[in-house]
């Protein structure tokens, strides 16, 4: 803030404080001719105006307010460039990014400067920092046996990931059922973890221009056989010959592939829906599933406790 | 002083105006006038990018559509709303939004970093019918969006609007703004909009 500026708010702040306590010190007196409780000659519909001196209570409660606000602006940052005896601030708003603000509420941690939003999270950090690095500790295995944290992962869940897949973490159309234990990138606590962490790009390529309707009939046929599902026969031995192109990620038998998130197509669980018309569809026009990446939203403790929690789904215990 | 009295403002009308007037504006003279002058309120954050064509047409649907009367973008300094929605605003990141959609009522939630936060997919789903994502959800469905076609015609207008407010865009950024829009759904529009939201932060640090 330049100097100009600065004494522009001063000027105006302090000024407009002395105005108003003269305004008031102005108004205590009487500087009519009439006497106190007399009729000040305003009449109007019958009703009179009385000469009566400012409430008391009213007076005394303007006073405080001023004694309030020169306090207020001796502690407090509110006179310009004046940052207040107490050096207090709301929040580091002169920051650029996450780096400088970390930075900086290291710094005002350390060195007791009251930025209160700092002192917040240190608070907290204090509180519950040791819960979660208990949990960090623990592996997930272990993990799913206090019921605690499951109650903590359960909560972190319904707030971040529960808009995608349910509340009860059952998925939805193109959003994966968490617990069937059925996984397209793994259900190892570590493969979760990992998905948590930086996130998923599932990517199922178009087929519409390569092949021809027909063909695209005949491999949804094949694929739907390949859960045991009963199909034309002509239709399912015309699709296997052109299912070589799909053996790249799902697989020869079609059993998947969890480092590329290519999904089994032989238990049928279907992402995007069964039905031959719906495996024409992703055929057609591919599917690009996206798991977004957690790591700076959460953290990694946080995503240690909510890994533990997805992964107690499919765990008894 | 004791001369000038009361009944005087009190029976002029137009002193009465005059005074009233100054009374009011010193609140606006002192807590917003300065601010406009202010570096932190000029100076972009470090990752900021102007927003594309199709974000910016985004922006203009975002704002047809009323979403700022049931979604804030400003997440506050309080550990409560970070714990939630991620750092709190900065100043520097809304420099460039003219005007900007802070909003003040949150019907839903604060969008101000929603970017990155869930897929295209789940957008598209989701403003179909929100019903469908979220069963508790009481925002509207807003299925036009995936019909309405952009044909950009005032898109490098915009652009050229908001250059002379100070948003850096190249004459290469406005040339191709048309191009960059024409054809896209207002829904893909929002979509990419909405991505784009509170990214700049996170940007700045992967730079």
């Amino acid at each position: 803030m330049s100097n100009f500026w600065s004494a522009w708010i001063i000027v105006l702040t302090l000024g407009l404080l002395f105005v108003l306590i003269w305004l008031l010190r102005w108004n205590m007196k009487n500087y009519t001719d009439i006497d106190e409780g007399q009729e000040m000659d305003h009449e109007f519909d019958g009703i009179v105006e009385v000469n009566n001196p400012l409430p008391k209570w009213w007076t005394y409660l303007f006073w405080a307010c001023f004694a309030w606000g020169f306090v207020y602006l001796a502690l407090y940052p509110g006179l310009g460039k004046f940052d207040g005896l107490l050096g207090w601030k709301s929040s580091n708003q002169d920051v650029q990014s996450l780096a400088e603000s970390r930075a900086a509420m290291k710094a005002s941690q350390n060195d007791g400067s009251i930025v209160q939003y700092d002192r917040e999270v240190r608070d907290a950090e204090e509180e519950f920092g040791p819960i979660f690095e208990a949990y960090a500790k623990t592996p997930i295995p272990e993990l799913i046996k206090n019921e605690d944290a499951l109650e903590v992962g359960q909560r972190l869940f319904l707030q971040n990931c529960s808009q995608c897949h349910g509340s009860n973490a059952m998925g939805g159309r193109g959003f994966p059922n968490l617990t069937d234990d059925d996984w397209l990138y793994g259900g190892t606590p570590h493969d979760i973890k990992t998905t948590l962490l930086n996130g998923r790009q599932g990517n199922m390529p178009a087929w519409g221009e390569q092949f021809s309707d027909q063909e695209i009939t005949e491999l949804a046929n094949y694929v739907a056989s390949l859960s045991g599902r009963e199909r034309d026969p002509e239709l399912v031995a015309a699709g296997k010959k052109n299912f070589a192109v799909c053996s790249a990620c799902h697989g020869p038998n079609g059993k998947g592939n969890q480092q590329l998130g290519a999904p089994n197509l032989t238990d049928n669980v279907w992402l995007y829906g069964g039905s031959i018309a719906t495996i024409e569809e992703t055929l057609h026009y591919g599917r690009n599933g996206v798991m977004p990446a957690w790591k700076d939203i959460l953290g990694e403790d946080k995503i240690h406790v909510v890994s533990a929690y997805i992964y107690s789904l499919s765990h008894d215990e | 002083m004791s001369r000038v009295k009361h009944e005087f403002v009190e029976k002029n009308l137009g002193w009465l105006s005059v005074l009233m007037i100054i009374a009011v504006s010193i609140g606006g003279l002192v807590e917003i006038t300065p601010l406009l002058f202010q570096s932190q309120v000029q100076e972009p954050v470090k990752g900021l990018k102007p927003y594309t064509a199709l974000q910016l047409e985004g922006r203009d649907i975002y704002m047809r559509e009323g979403c700022s009367n049931c979604h804030s973008q400003m997440i506050r300094p309080f550990r409560a709303e970070t714990e939630r929605y991620g750092h709190y605003s900065l100043a520097g990141e809304s420099v460039w939004d003219h005007p900007f959609l802070w909003g003040s009522k949150r019907t839903g939630p604060d969008l101000a970093r929603v970017g990155g936060r869930y897929s295209d997919d789940w957008h598209y789903v989701h403003l179909m019918n929100p019903r469908n994502v979220v069963p508790e959800s009481n925002m509207p469905a807003f299925p036009w969006l995936a019909e309405n076609t952009l044909d950009g015609a005032y898109t490098a207008k915009k652009m050229e609007a908001l250059r002379t407010l100070g948003v850096p865009y190249t004459d290469e950024d406005i040339a191709g703004a048309k191009e960059a829009v024409q054809g896209k759904t207002e829904m893909q529009a929002l979509i990419a909009y909405l991505q784009s939201l509170g990214t700049a932060l996170k940007r700045a640090d992967n730079e």
